[in-house]
């Protein structure tokens, strides 16, 4: 009797794994419209670029506007229209500015329906943890905080294995936490996998074409379960 | 019951006048060992960066800096125009005048060099207080607003709760957290008239007008003063009242 060969976690990938901007598509592909977004620095800005047709959301960024969208061309702008992430947005119409009182209340007070962030560590109970490399010794809150404890849905975009293939989905975080069982769904660059907090479960939804449930298991600390059929992620 | 701690009645009233003719005399009379609030988000919008070189060139030394996004432009251009050489709040570590930050955003992503703030604190020269940034506005505007303190569900659960007061409300866990003052409010608007009334532009709000009610003397740089009245009173962003000192600009002075 002969097993298809588990890969494992240092063996040959079965297919390429998705760029930045495509886990970035597949993200945005699940907002819906008219959702008031926060979309952090990285892969998550990115989901700007791919909303689906028809789909129009409001982002709001910390530093305090709502309701921007385009972005200047890299390196022009006017530094008193900036978004958080360090980019300047064109004045659009209908757009408000605000400042950081108001901004945080916004989230502390749960008024962001989808914060879309990166992650170092989510763990099976969604434990985010995102803001210091322990080794490092200091990190950089920002907002991610507020929005990972008091967005309606938190999103994680992010590249599935740390360098070395070292598995960034684990059983329990072990870098210091953003905020505790706050993370609904984790899209990477093989698989959408979503969170069920309360019983520390992390169903399969899809993975990357060419990629199997065993393949996204074998680089996956934490256990993976499925609930129905798993999609392909495109 | 008590109260200490309330604001003195000063016998000698703000100046009508609180027009300063120059960014040091703006800075003057900051003492060493001084709480410094620096306002804006980080970047170049909003920051107030004609008095933070004066005070600089002031000397003072074991200043404690309050800001958001602290000093990160050098290294990483953030928030500042490509064609522009970025200041930023890790002047005060590089001249070894600050030995104390309390901000949410003194670190770069890995790839880039280490910030000002960063190589002091490796250093052993400067304590750094990271602060989760609704929480820390939140701290400021209490400390201007008469609240010692308030809870908030942010950082429950990670090394920020560490040490605080745990209360549920309605079935949720809070922290404490204190009111924060400081002693100066260096802040940044784009007008003022003479009175001290200020209009903000764009995204350079932030941290500035909660900032203005925090401390002690509230210094603004701003880019045009105008006559009582020359603020529409609709647009007010900052009143007058938390407004000691006003410092204009040179017209068409390079740094944003």
């Amino acid at each position: 009797m002969t097993t298809a060969r588990n890969p494992g976690i240092n063996g040959e990938d079965p297919a390429p794994r998705l760029n930045r901007a495509a886990i970035a598509k597949r993200a945005a592909r699940d907002l819906i419209d008219g959702s008031t977004v926060n979309l952090g620095i990285g892969i998550p800005a990115l989901c700007a670029d791919f909303l689906p047709d028809g789909v129009e959301l409001l982002y709001h960024a910390e530093n305090g506007i709502l309701g921007f969208k385009e972005l200047s061309a890299p390196g022009e702008g006017d530094p008193n229209m900036m978004d958080a992430g360090g980019k300047f947005p064109k004045l659009v119409p209908g757009m408000a500015f605000f400042d950081s009182v108001e901004s945080f209340a916004l989230i502390r007070g749960g008024h962001i329906d989808v914060t879309v962030l990166g992650a170092l560590q989510v763990s099976r109970n969604g434990d985010l943890a995102n803001w210091i490399i322990p080794k490092r010794g200091i990190g950089s809150i920002g907002g991610a905080m507020d929005l990972a404890e008091n967005a309606k849905r938190v999103v994680i975009a992010m590249e599935h294995n740390a360098r070395g293939d070292i598995s960034k989905i684990v059983d329990a975080c072990t870098f210091p936490l953003t905020a505790p069982g706050c993370v609904d769904q984790i899209v990477t660059d093989i698989a959408v996998i979503d969170i069920d907090q309360e019983n520390g479960r992390l169903i399969l939804r899809e993975t990357a074409p060419g990629w199997s449930f065993d393949d996204v298991q074998a680089r996956t600390e934490a256990k993976l379960e499925t609930d129905g059929d798993v999609g392909q992620m495109v | 019951m008590r109260r200490s701690g309330k604001r003195p009645y000063n016998l000698a009233p703000v100046p009508i006048n609180k027009i300063s003719n120059s960014f040091a005399d703006a800075v003057a009379d900051i003492p060493s060992g001084a709480s410094i609030m620096i306002g804006g988000f980080g970047g170049a919008g909003g920051q107030p960066t004609r008095l933070m070189l004066a005070l600089r060139d002031l000397g003072v030394g074991d200043l404690t800096i309050i800001g958001n996004v602290a000093g990160i432009s050098k290294t990483t251009g953030y928030g500042w125009p490509d064609h522009l050489d970025p200041v930023d709040q890790g002047m005060f570590f590089e001249s070894g005048q600050a030995t104390k930050i309390i901000c949410s955003f003194p670190v770069p992503g890995t790839t880039n060099p280490l910030s000002e703030i960063e190589k002091a604190w490796r250093e052993g020269k400067a304590e750094v207080d990271i602060v989760p940034q609704g929480t820390l506005i939140e701290r400021i505007r209490a400390a201007g607003a008469g609240i010692p303190a308030f809870y908030t569900p942010t950082g429950v659960g990670t090394p920020v709760a560490e040490g605080k007061e745990h209360r549920d409300f309605d079935g949720r866990t809070h922290l404490l957290e204190h009111a924060l003052p400081a002693d100066y409010a260096l802040i940044r608007a784009e007008k003022a008239d003479t009175r001290g009334n200020l209009q903000y532009i764009g995204t350079s709000r932030a941290f500035n007008p909660a900032m203005a009610t925090a401390a002690r003397i509230t210094i603004v740089e701003v880019d045009e003063i105008v006559e009582v009245g020359g603020i529409d009173s609709e647009r007010v962003g900052t009143l007058s009242t938390y407004v000691n000192r006003i410092v204009q600009r040179e017209p068409g002075d390079p740094l944003p």
